[in-house]
């Protein structure tokens, strides 16, 4: 070690980053993302950079490879990689820090790789290009690495197209498409938030190790706390691009100073007691299955759930599980192919042409994606009162008083009436989205992944509204979700899909306790802990039954 | 307030005169549309402003007439492929099933031919009046505004808003006008307006190799196959409906232009 | 190549066979099933009963519809379309000549408008929302809203007329020397071009522009790859199977803007043949080079597909 011990690996200071923003009809106008961040890294250390949307921490991460995207551009602050200020670097100088010295994990793998390409050629390109070896040791160092992050048939998996492969595995791809030509510097930009809970924990686990086998210093950048916190040795929170708070991992999670610190800290405790099932359920569903025109299977197999008045079921699993479809079965969008689906003691007509006007009415639904919930050229005024004139005929100044209970009651209020969708913040526009389900005094909402497009703490407000109102209007709610913190929060029943099967259904305390089923256990153990060494413990309770992966 | 860019203004500016031209053709024209009143070919002068044609008629008289003519076909069957592509598009959509793969195969079928050689094909038979011409343009463009406005209406109406309205219970009536349509509208227009070019195009085309507008009417392509002889001799009495075409057409598609990058941003609509 | 790829591409194939088919039965439809009797629409107005009932009996206009269709269809495919109306000369022999001149005229025309498309889509896009790219824009949007003829009579009357450079009529004959002949051809083959180029142009760049704005794109840059190499190794191999697709697509679309130039040139093709006929109202010469044109068009769709479908990697490498 000659003079490398003198200098930091990243050394920032006062960075401010800015961008030119193009608002059709308007001039151009500047902006600041990034006033003035300060942030050292040592040598083979694990820097986690934690924030909400337009926090700027991939803009940071992207920075210390001096690019910004579409427009952005480093306005001021030095950027120091192993004591050389990478700003101040000619075009030739860039080309030697990046995918040499720096290299980029990114969020999806799946368009970060060349369609075109077999993975073998992208991920050696680096070593090749800077003459870094040859093209078989590159090859064997990318083999070797492969195996480290566990991915089948190491041998031969450069060989295939990106297509080819899982998502999962694509992902791993790309980390030994960093580590491959040994750089001092990787940046892993959410590379595990694209995937479902079971294997974003093995991606997760790989990417730890394979940083601690290489020695590389790593910056970690994802809105989940409990996920940096096991990889990461500081972290630092962000919020509108500002620091709020930096620390060791261990003082943040268990004794952090900041208020907003504390909030993403507390995000996943929120539990909700249990209310016992009383009366005649409102939903009952009866062997129910279903499958899309043009497939010979099932999508949703056999399922049988009851929800009670003002109750919650949560459905949870993950992609693929069917659990979106079976809401879509429940709505009558997608015809049961057999089975009985009874709503307030009545049959309910399996398709939704079928279903008379109360029925419909009494049966809501609020969409995971607010923004497209609702129609763009209504004002808020026009969509909450349309159910209101639609199903109780309201009109004029009456309409317009129970819009604004309404608003009142998901706590936006009467300067919202005239407003576009457009106008609205995200967490806004599912407020909107659920008094539109409320106006229509249903028996019934379906909740569909409503809190999953939004930051955690805004989504927890949604939470909290949600179980608000259902004290007030005594309302059930099916609620579909792939997060068991939000399934703690919100359930008194659960059931859990996989492969179109409930493999598991009862009360909340029970289905959250042991015994297990081996889905269940895989499921639950695979949600982070915001605990310090969650991972570890994971993953050698796992090994025992996962040893011949 | 709206904030015109300079480009659409010129461009509105432009479109609107050609427009007054057409419909106060018989009051602004110096002279009558077949009137012979000077030597064959005379330069510009005074008297006449752009000259006279192959016969010594008034030229600026016959571009006049001929903006009449021209515009008002190409307005007519914009309006007929328009309405009848739009229909037909949102029953395609909201319908769905066989009507929807019905239409679009027809469509698909119809676009195999390209559309110059098709009214070629049926012009061989059929006289080219005025009426017969707007309704063979007219159609043979449907099938354009079909494709655009179908792909459209099904982006929007996979939109969760559309679903949202469904589940409610609403009638195709409403999904339609209320849900569909606003949002459909500005990409619609936009093309309204390089349908309308198209249109200009295709009747001045078909006109100039002598088989749309025939005398004793007259419109700007006709009017260029007319004077083309003088052409050879130096004479650029064919090149002044060849420019008002030009003209006529880049100004709509700078107003086109204009609509289409508005409908970028969907702040509510009004105040953008 | 693996076999359900060599199935797709059959399949593609057998459409474009299927629309062949489909559109000849418009052409023949289009012209037999009309309102109004053909023969009458042939002679006008004032032709006597007999020669209509002769003609009628020429045309086979008594037989029905459909085994008029077929009998036309299957001499076409021999190459037998019929004789013209006008003056009896055998249409194949008639269209075999002008056909190959129109190949030569849009073989000329798309082997100096596709490179040079392709060159001006790439300085548009190196030199994107600066100087260079938007002269380019604006031009290509005058040309795009301006008729071939226009285009075609501008030249005309600046290149041939006033600075005498080029004839102003296309003749061609078989005693010229290939050189004779392509300075014969010169002004069209530059309409042509300027027909063409603008639409090709812009889609070209557009495609350019959606690859390279593609994440794996930032993926090669961030590698430290030289700028030469993100665009030869990552974008161009993305993006060559879109480009020949538009230059196929634009190649369907010179097919039409052929006709308009050849009428303006005076140029002894296809398109002129057509007018001439149309105008004539000489039926079976419109149905044989309207099917000829229509083939043309399908066919140049078609490869534009098939060549979509070769280049796709998921379908290369199937999983």
């Amino acid at each position: 070690m000659r003079d490398s011990v003198t200098h930091s690996l990243v050394d920032i200071r006062g960075l401010k980053i800015g961008a030119t923003v193009f608002a059709p009809g308007e001039k151009p106008r500047d902006i600041e993302i990034v006033h003035g961040v300060d942030l050292t890294l040592e040598k083979g250390k694990v820097l986690g950079l934690i924030g909400e949307s337009g926090a700027g921490k991939s803009t940071i991460g992207l920075s210390t490879l001096a690019y910004g995207r579409g427009g952005i551009k480093i306005t001021g602050g030095e950027i120091f990689i192993n004591g050389e200020d990478i700003l101040k670097d000619s075009t030739s100088d860039l080309r030697n820090l990046r995918g040499r010295k720096v290299t980029y994990v990114s969020q999806s793998a799946a368009a970060s790789f060349n369609p075109s390409k077999r993975l073998m050629d992208q991920i050696v390109e680096s070593c090749l290009s800077h003459g870094l070896c040859s093209r078989k040791d590159a090859e064997r160092r990318a083999i070797r690495l492969f195996e480290k992050l566990g991915l089948p048939e190491p041998e031969t998996f450069g060989n295939r197209y990106p297509h080819q492969v899982s998502g999962g595995q694509l992902q791993r791809a790309m980390t030994a498409m960093a580590l491959c030509p040994e750089p001092d510097l990787v940046i892993f930009d959410e590379p595990t938030t694209a995937l479902d809970v079971t294997t974003q924990i093995d991606v997760l686990a790989s990417i730890k190790e394979a940083i601690r086998e290489t020695g590389v210093g790593a910056i970690y950048i994802t809105h989940d706390l409990a996920v940096v916190a096991q990889v990461s040795d500081h972290i630092m929170v962000l919020q509108h691009g500002r620091m709020v708070e930096y620390g060791t991992t261990d003082q943040i999670i268990n004794n952090p100073c900041e208020d907003y610190t504390r909030a993403l800290v507390s995000i996943r405790s929120t539990i909700h007691d249990e209310t016992p099932s009383r009366g005649q359920p409102v939903l009952k569903l009866e062997n129910v299955s279903a499958r899309y025109r043009g497939l010979n299977f099932d999508v949703v197999k056999n399922v049988s759930v009851e929800i009670h008045p003002s109750q919650t079921l949560a459905v949870v699993g993950e992609s693929g599980s069917g659990k979106s479809t079976l809401a879509r079965v429940m709505t009558g969008l997608l015809p049961a192919r057999d089975g009985t689906i009874t709503f307030n003691g009545d049959i309910l007509p399996t398709a939704l042409e079928d279903r008379s006007k109360e029925q419909l009415r009494e049966l809501q639904m609020i969409y995971q994606m607010a923004d497209v919930a609702m129609n763009p050229r209504q004002t808020i005024e026009t969509i909450i009162g349309r159910p209101l004139e639609f199903y109780f005929g309201m009109k004029g100044a009456e309409k317009r008083a129970r819009v604004v209970e309404l608003l009142d009651e998901i706590e936006l209020g009467e300067g919202f009436l005239k407003r576009y969708p457009a106008e609205l913040s995200g967490g806004q526009k599912q407020r909107v989205c659920i008094a539109r389900a409320l106006a229509a005094k249903p028996r019934l909402i379906i909740c569909d992944e409503v809190t999953s497009a939004l930051d955690p703490l805004v989504a927890d407000g949604i939470l909290k509204l949600l179980l608000n109102l259902q004290e007030i209007e005594q309302v059930s709610y099916l609620f579909i979700t792939h997060d068991i913190a939000t399934v703690r929060a919100i359930a008194d029943m659960i059931a859990v899909m996989y492969q179109g099967n409930v493999v598991r259904y009862g009360a909340k305390s029970k289905v959250l306790s042991p015994p297990f089923d081996d889905y269940t256990d895989l499921l639950l153990s695979s949600v982070p802990d915001m605990r310090l060494g969650w991972l570890e413990d994971v993953i050698s309770t796992r090994k025992m039954d996962s040893a011949g992966n | 307030m709206m904030r015109i860019p300079l480009s659409a203004l010129i461009g509105l500016t432009v479109t609107a005169f050609f427009f007054a031209l057409a419909v106060f053709a018989p009051l602004v024209a110096p002279y009558g549309i077949g009137e012979i009143v000077g030597d064959v070919w005379e330069p510009m002068s005074a008297q006449h402003w752009l000259g006279t044609d192959n016969i010594g008629r008034d030229l600026l008289t016959r571009m006049i007439y001929g903006a009449r003519t021209t515009i008002f076909i190409a307005s007519a069957a914009t309006l007929l492929s328009f309405t009848l592509g739009t229909s037909l598009a949102l029953a395609a959509v909201v319908l769905g099933g066989w009507v929807d793969m019905a239409l679009s195969r027809f469509v698909d079928l119809i676009m195999t031919i390209p559309t110059l050689i098709f009214a070629l094909v049926v012009l061989s038979v059929m006289p080219a009046s005025i009426l017969i011409l707007i309704v063979l343009m007219g159609l043979l463009d449907t099938t354009r505004v079909y494709r655009l406005a179908r792909a459209v209406a099904v982006d929007i109406n996979v939109m969760d808003y559309v679903e949202a309205a469904r589940l409610r219970g609403e009638g195709t009536r409403w999904i339609v006008l209320r849900e569909i349509l606003p949002n459909a509208l500005s990409p619609l227009v936009a093309e309204l307006g390089l349908r309308f070019i198209f249109m200009v195009l295709f009747v001045s085309t078909l006109s100039f190799l002598g088989l749309g507008i025939t005398p004793p009417e007259t419109d700007w392509g006709a009017i260029v196959k007319e004077n083309k002889e003088g052409l050879v001799y130096g004479i650029p009495a064919a090149l002044a409906p060849a420019v008002a075409i030009a003209t006529l057409a880049i100004s709509v598609n700078l107003v086109a232009d204009w609509v289409l990058n508005r409908t970028a941003s969907l702040k509510g609509g009004r105040n953008a | 190549m693996p076999t359900h790829l060599i199935l797709l591409v059959i399949q593609r194939f057998a459409l474009g066979v299927l629309l062949l088919l489909a559109s000849s039965v418009l052409i023949f439809a289009g012209t037999q099933i009309l309102p109004g009797d053909v023969a009458q629409a042939v002679l006008g107005q004032a032709a006597t009963p007999e020669a209509i009932a002769n003609l009628r009996e020429e045309m086979g206009l008594n037989e029905p519809a459909v085994s008029r269709y077929l009998s036309w269809l299957l001499g076409a495919l021999q190459g037998d379309f019929g004789t013209a109306l006008t003056n009896g000369a055998d249409i194949g022999s008639a269209i075999a000549k002008r056909l190959s001149n129109t190949l030569f005229l849009a073989f000329w025309a798309a082997l100096v408008s596709v490179p040079l498309a392709i060159l001006l889509g790439l300085i548009a896009v190196r030199f994107r929302n600066r100087w260079p790219d938007r002269l380019i824009s604006a031009v290509s949007l005058a040309t795009i809203s301006v008729p071939e003829f226009v285009i075609g009579y501008l030249f005309m009357f600046f290149v041939a007329v006033k600075l005498r450079w080029v004839p102003s009529v296309s003749m061609l004959n078989d005693s010229m020397s290939l050189g004779q002949k392509l300075q014969s051809i010169a002004l069209p083959v530059i309409v042509l071009t300027f027909v063409v180029l603008a639409h090709m142009m812009r889609m070209t760049r557009a495609t350019i522009l959606n690859v390279m704005e593609a994440p794996y794109i930032e993926t090669a840059e961030l590698k430290g790859l030289s700028r030469f190499a993100v665009i030869s190794r990552h974008a161009l191999p993305n993006a060559v199977a879109p480009i020949v697709n538009v230059v196929m697509l634009n190649l369907a679309y010179l097919v039409v803007g052929v006709v308009v130039v050849e009428v303006i040139f005076v140029y002894p093709g296809m398109g002129q043949y057509l007018v001439d006929h149309v105008a004539k109202r000489d039926i079976p010469v419109v149905q044989a080079a309207g099917l000829i044109f229509a083939s043309v068009y399908i066919l140049l769709n078609m490869t534009a597909d098939i060549i979509g479908i070769v280049a796709n990697p998921r379908l290369r490498h199937p999983k």
